[in-house]
């Protein structure tokens, strides 16, 4: 998996969850054919069944905080409904399943997307992401995003330092004060960061244009594992839709 | 020796916000020399620097490279000629690994491909650098940032070399270390410091700016040694 072309593992990861979204909803079978497949990616892949689980933890509060009122509005059966003064609250089954089905979904989506961050280098996502003719520009911006996320951290946790060592009894008011002088401070900071970054790329030739070297071949397991991956989402597709 | 390599005449630059960079800056360096260019914090050493490859553009055409006039047609070549260094090493490493910044620039030169490696490898090798290519610039130490700083100017064979504070926040092991990794370049050099053993180790002629003009510019032991001059223009500890 590691060795992998970057490209076939995006284009595998785009038509994994794109198989995952379009499946009906309540297709059991198909899930959990799709919950295979990723197990068998995990294992191939080599990683640690306890990290993939613990990463794919982060997603639940994003699909909670969405999906978690459907049930209430959702027409259809009753499962459950409470009375509070004049209001009328229920709980459905086909809500349920909405939300069942959201969160089944955004899961399977998830684990295909951290087998392949984990199993990829980030350089490699953006050489495979050029050599799909992404834009240029939305590769660059993500590599910068990339390099500078860090940088911008270490600046921001040295305001905070240099903050709280002279910080002692302050009200909350000020706190969200403070706080927000900070974030403009750290945003003008890379501003002018960026100038610098776009001087120092300047000096070098560069001329808005984007030149890519790009190093990416093909291989046999790549053919491989595209065969293998299109059969196991094509077939049960057809059987059980 | 004779050639010229920069030649300034009467270069003016004020800044966006309106406050006065430049004041009438004249100045030539010839092929071959070091030339320190020395002088308080905000005296415009950094913004004289930027006028040398045409990243800044003060009142038209007073600067002149290797015979080139600063203007829109020659500054792809002038910018290959003049290798620019900047003082924070982050701005300069942009990229996710050594290799590819070091590539920047014979890669937007268009060099062919086994070129590209072939001039990397050879940067890398001036800096003592070789063997880092795959590493990520934001997890190397200050110093060897530097290095890589400047090998990713190397890599285009500059004829000049174009250094502010090159010797900023670095221990004095790393500071000595990337002094004899200067001397051992064989460029002309102008380096903006206000670090005077680097400037008595590396440079023979000492230029120093203050709010924006040239007040002395002479061989770098008599100006080294002129203590009232020095301390004038906040170089050293005696206030006379």
């Amino acid at each position: 998996m590691h060795r992998l072309d970057p490209r076939t593992k995006l284009l595998g990861s785009l038509a994994f969850v794109l198989a995952v979204v379009l499946t009906q909803p309540g297709n059991w079978r198909l899930f959990a054919v799709y919950l295979c497949v990723i197990a068998g990616l995990v294992w191939l892949s080599r990683l640690p069944l306890k990290y993939v689980l613990k990463r794919s933890l982060v997603i639940f509060p994003f699909v909670v905080m969405i999906a978690v009122f459907v049930p209430f509005f959702k027409q259809g059966h009753e499962a459950a409904s409470y009375d509070i003064g004049a209001w009328h609250i229920a709980v459905t089954y086909e809500g349920l399943a909405v939300l069942v089905n959201v969160v089944v979904k955004s899961w399977l989506s998830i684990l295909c997307l951290i087998v392949l961050s984990s199993s990829t280098k980030f350089e490699q996502l953006l050489q495979g992401m050029s050599g799909l003719k992404v834009p240029q520009v939305f590769v660059q911006i993500t590599s910068f995003m990339y390099r500078y996320m860090f940088v911008i951290a270490d600046q921001a946790m040295r305001m905070q330092m240099a903050r709280d060592s002279r910080n002692f009894g302050m009200k909350r008011s000020n706190i969200f004060r403070t706080m927000g002088n900070m974030i403009g401070m750290l945003f003008i900071r890379s501003y002018e960061r960026a100038e610098r970054i776009y001087a120092a790329m300047l000096s070098r030739g560069y001329n808005g244009e984007i030149v890519a070297v790009n190093k990416l071949k093909f291989q046999l397991p790549d053919a491989y594992f595209a065969l293998a991956l299109s059969l196991l989402l094509i077939c049960p597709a057809i059987l059980w839709w | 020796m004779n050639d010229k390599a920069i030649e300034i005449n009467g270069l003016f630059y004020v800044y966006p916000d309106g406050q006065s960079g430049l004041t009438g800056i004249s100045l030539t360096v010839y092929c071959g020399e070091s030339v320190a260019l020395i002088g308080p914090n905000g005296a415009g050493k950094s913004t004289l620097l930027l006028h040398l490859n045409g990243i800044l553009r003060g009142n038209g055409a007073a600067v002149t490279v290797l015979g080139l006039p600063v203007e829109d047609k020659h500054i792809r070549e002038i910018r290959k000629k003049v290798g620019m260094v900047f003082q924070d090493p982050e701005d300069q490493l942009f990229s996710l690994n050594v290799f590819e910044d070091v590539a920047f620039g014979p890669v937007n030169m268009g060099y062919p491909q086994e070129e590209v490696e072939r001039r990397v490898r050879q940067a890398l090798q001036k800096v003592g650098m070789q063997g880092y290519e795959k590493r990520s610039s934001h997890h190397l130490s200050i110093g060897e940032k530097k290095r890589v700083a400047i090998a990713t100017v190397l890599s285009l064979d500059p004829e000049i070399l174009a250094l502010d504070e090159p010797t900023g926040s670095l221990d004095p092991r790393g500071k000595w270390a990337l002094i004899e990794l200067l001397r051992s370049l064989p460029v002309t050099k102008i380096i903006a410091s206000h670090d005077l053993d680097l400037v008595a180790c590396l440079c023979d002629r000492v230029v120093i700016l203050d709010e924006g003009k040239i007040v002395a510019d002479g061989k770098a032991e008599e100006i080294l040694d002129n203590q009232k001059l020095l301390a004038g223009h906040g170089l050293t500890r005696i206030t006379l």
